[in-house]
């Protein structure tokens, strides 16, 4: 599981320093902030905004145009299932209804124990294995029902 | 006795199916039976059926078992697998295996044998051959023996590279760029993966003959997020190629300079897109640009860029070793070479089968991939990503080539095959395409942003009985529009997978079949 560290301004200016100097710095920006924190603080965007000389508002149009970014911390442990073209092929729609009947959740919710994420993804290049899965940056092929309710329940465990 | 040595694969989705695991339980069980032994972690062949595919180095060369799972390891030793002994996992000499032995391996010549990140393994199979011979021929030979070779874009528009190189080192500029697009975000796709996870040091060296073609000193890799193993692996690439002396000043005591960096991407589909792709390095939302300017003339910060995808810049060191005409000899009409064909999907032999340009689909599908992996009848095929149309069977004559492709009603794209069996619902694959684009859309044109979505609801209201001939006829009418009036292919081809759904498998919409 990624341990991440809690919000903390100076911490935020020092890393948001750090990448600031290359050309076109705001996506490495956003990255460092969110693999340091779990997600992008709100109180970051203008901190960004000030030092790339930009303003507010592109700083936030930038954090919302890309999936990956996060305002709100995700929960311990993030489930993504691909629900691109191969793996439905491979019966995947009938995995995610699984899945989301286990965990009750929607795609993008989090268990009520915030221990789970669901995400759907679009492809994760596995598709000579289709289903396939990543789970807290580790991927998976070859899924069924049977493996996926393993590896859920060895990450909620944990 | 000597260090027994095995070929461990790790490239993503043999790590998916298990390969990291198989190794930690080798290596245990080679220490408690005392046997010291060396492991050299490479890429995967591409034949993912049989992944985790290990090798050893025995007495009668590499001998491949697979797919191996952890609970196999003792039984393989038992059995004598560090002499290649029989096991009934033991797959003998992997280049004998048909799947391979048909394929016409240039690009992916050493994808699966080399120790990825080693120089010298890199080196003894051929490697910086082509770089070399780009250092002195110069950038207006190297330039002009790429555009001989017939070299067309493998991301998916198969612009010819020669051509977009000419351009750039036409287009004066104090700084140019090298962009190389790995946003290989097609489903079914996944031939940037293995090279970047394989064999890094050809894009690297790739890039490095485009960098020296055109006059450029900095070159970008954008990576696609959801390829945490590729940025892995490619980071530490380019650092030892730097210590090398390979990137950095001088490359290969030479007076050109080039250096790479990586970029990630944030998840964002259109980021494929040369342009979104410039915006989204740039550090801006993803949005197309309008062309013109083409990025050949302002791209990257307002410069002269060539974009190129990664099969496209790691095909280009051997065209440079092997000459212009060796390449030109693979393929027919005007797709030369090779190209990388995905499988995968619903399909038996699913993997990376490297060959040149013409097998019919039905080849592809049926021989070579064996039909369905569920057993079942095959009853469509996705060529090209999601933005591909759907073939039925009637089509399986089809040659794998961009002409041909596109005179079906179809695209080859960046070279996925995604294979569905009798159980698909064709409307609701068709909803799928234009969900994904609603999803996926950057928004800046109406096409593509409202266009998809209205495409849901008009799909919706067929697949329930709403009028379903006059739907069916607006539904036509929409996706003319996205056609030809969306910025850039998202939008534009949508239509692609849509229309061919409701041609062919009209039955699945609730329509009568079209009269033969």
């Amino acid at each position: 599981m990624p341990a991440y560290e809690p919000w903390n301004p100076a911490r935020g200016a020092e890393i948001i320093a750090a990448e600031a100097s290359q050309d076109g710095a705001a996506l490495p920006i956003l990255h460092a902030l969110q693999r340091a924190f779990g997600h992008v603080p709100r109180d970051a965007v203008p901190m960004i905004a000030q030092v790339l000389n930009l303003s507010r508002a592109e700083i936030h149009g930038v954090v919302t145009f890309y999936h990956d970014f996060r305002h709100e911390p995700a929960g311990r442990h993030v489930v993504k299932l691909c629900r691109a073209e191969s793996c439905q092929a491979m019966g995947a729609d009938d995995l995610h209804r699984h899945a989301q009947d286990k965990l009750r959740v929607g795609w993008g919710e989090t268990t009520t124990d915030g221990r789970v994420t669901l995400q759907a993804v679009y492809c994760l290049g596995l598709c000579a294995c289709s289903p396939s899965a990543m789970i807290d940056g580790k991927v998976y092929g070859g899924l069924d029902n049977a493996k996926l309710d393993a590896l859920i329940d060895g990450v909620r465990a944990a | 006795m000597t260090k027994a040595k095995f070929y461990i694969p790790r490239d993503a989705a043999a790590l998916g199916m298990g390969s990291a695991d198989v190794e930690e339980a080798l290596v245990l069980a080679l220490r408690q039976r005392g046997i010291e032994a060396d492991f050299a972690h490479t890429g995967s062949r591409g034949l993912y059926w049989l992944e985790p595919l290990i090798e050893v180095a025995s007495p009668q060369g590499r001998i491949a078992y697979g797919p191996v799972a952890v609970g196999d390891i003792a039984g393989l030793l038992d059995a004598g697998m560090l002499d290649g002994k029989p096991h009934p996992l033991r797959i003998g000499d992997p280049e004998q295996i048909p799947f391979l032995k048909r394929q016409s391996r240039l690009t992916f010549a050493r994808c699966g044998i080399v120790d990825r990140l080693d120089l010298d393994d890199y080196r003894a199979h051929g490697g910086w051959v082509g770089l070399e011979k780009a250092l002195s021929l110069g950038p207006a030979a190297t330039v002009d023996l790429v555009t001989k070779s017939g070299l067309r874009g493998r991301g998916g528009a198969g612009f010819p590279t020669g051509i977009k190189w000419k351009t750039v080192l036409d287009t004066p500029g104090a700084q140019k760029y090298i962009c190389c697009n790995a946003d290989e975000g097609d489903s079914g796709t996944y031939s940037d993966r293995m090279i970047m996870e394989g064999d890094p040091y050809t894009l690297i060296e790739g890039m490095a003959i485009a960098g020296v073609s055109v006059g450029a000193t900095k070159g970008f890799v954008y990576i696609r997020s959801e390829y945490p193993h590729s940025i892995h692996v490619l980071r530490r690439a380019i650092d030892r190629a730097r210590a090398a002396g390979i990137l950095g000043a001088g490359i290969l005591g030479s007076t050109f300079d080039f250096d790479l960096e990586i970029r990630e991407g944030a998840g964002a589909y259109v980021c494929g897109e040369e342009t979104s792709m410039l915006d989204s390095l740039e550090g801006k939302r993803g949005q197309v640009r309008a062309k013109p300017p083409l990025p050949a003339h302002k791209g990257l910060f307002g410069k002269p860029t060539i974009i190129n995808n990664v099969v496209s810049l790691a095909s280009v060191p051997w065209i440079m070793a092997n000459g212009a005409d060796a390449y030109m000899n693979f393929g027919q009409g005007r797709s030369r070479g090779t190209m990388p064909i995905q499988l995968a999907g619903n399909v038996k032999y699913p993997g990376l089968f490297e060959t040149g340009f013409g097998l019919t689909l039905g080849e592809i599908v049926d021989e070579i991939g064996g039909g369905t992996k569920s057993g079942r009848a095959v009853r469509a095929v996705q060529v090209g990503g999601p933005l591909g149309a759907y073939f039925p069977r009637d089509l399986f004559d089809t040659p794998f080539d961009i002409e041909a492709f596109t005179a079906k009603g179809g695209l080859i794209g960046h070279g996925g095959v995604v294979v569905f069996d009798d159980r698909v619902d064709m409307a609701r694959m068709a909803r799928f395409a234009m969900e994904f684009c609603a999803v996926e859309s950057c928004g800046k044109c109406t096409p593509c942003r409202v266009g998809s979505v209205r495409g849901m609801e008009v799909i919706d209201r067929i697949v329930n009985g709403d009028r379903r001939e006059a739907n069916a006829a607006l539904l036509a009418e929409l996706c003319d529009t996205m056609k030809f009036g969306s910025l850039c292919a998202l939008g534009g081809f949508v239509p692609y997978p849509v229309m061919s759904a409701l041609t062919h498998f009209p039955e699945d919409f609730g329509l009568a079949a079209k009269a033969a």
